[in-house]
């Protein structure tokens, strides 16, 4: 499923046109971004969490060249399922 | 400080001509046609955050770390998730 369908399945289950469906889906998107991107974790009961890890410098090398490289810090998002849909994912298996 | 559903609702209720009501309703969609998604094992993309995966993981031989014991773990699946690069660019800003 992408964007565009799952505006498309909002404004049918809500009722509403499927430019506020997309307004709502923006507004709760964005609101994820401004907190991951403020370094807060994000925790949606029955879903996951988000959190931010933070990543020092180091050293890795070019898999092609061997050379070394310096790895800059860098922030990366990270997903943990919540307990329910980790079983909702594995009950019909 | 974590984001929670009630601070998704009280953004979706700022800021669209919704009551209270709607609003929960919005945001208790969004999260349920996720999940439903997923639950069938179809693969959730959003463009401009990033994306989550059903992947299968096969059964394998483990260990109870506190017994040493060996087991089998059952084939399961997961669900993973991979930023989107402008959702990595905005937190590394």
């Amino acid at each position: 499923m992408n964007k565009s369908e799952m505006i498309e399945a909002m404004s049918q289950e809500l009722n509403l046109p499927q430019r506020e469906a997309s307004s709502i889906i923006t507004t709760i998107l964005d609101s994820m971004t401004d907190a991951l991107a403020k370094g807060e974790n994000i925790e949606i009961r029955g879903f996951g969490s988000f959190s931010v890890k933070d990543y020092g410098t180091y050293y890795g090398r070019n898999p092609k060249t061997g050379e070394q490289i310096k790895v800059k810090p860098k922030k990366l998002p990270f997903f943990k399922v919540g307990k329910e849909l980790k079983e909702m994912v594995n009950q019909n298996s | 400080m974590t984001l929670t559903k009630a601070d998704l609702v009280q953004k979706v209720y700022q800021t669209h001509d919704l009551t209270k009501v709607q609003a929960i309703d919005a945001v208790e969609k969004f999260l349920s046609i996720s999940k439903n998604c997923l639950e069938n094992g179809e693969d959730l993309l959003v463009s401009g955050f990033g994306k989550f995966n059903v992947k299968e993981k096969k059964a394998r031989r483990g260990r109870n770390p506190q017994t040493g014991d060996e087991l089998i773990l059952a084939e399961r699946k997961v669900v993973t998730f991979k930023p989107s690069g402008i959702l990595r660019d905005k937190i590394n800003e």
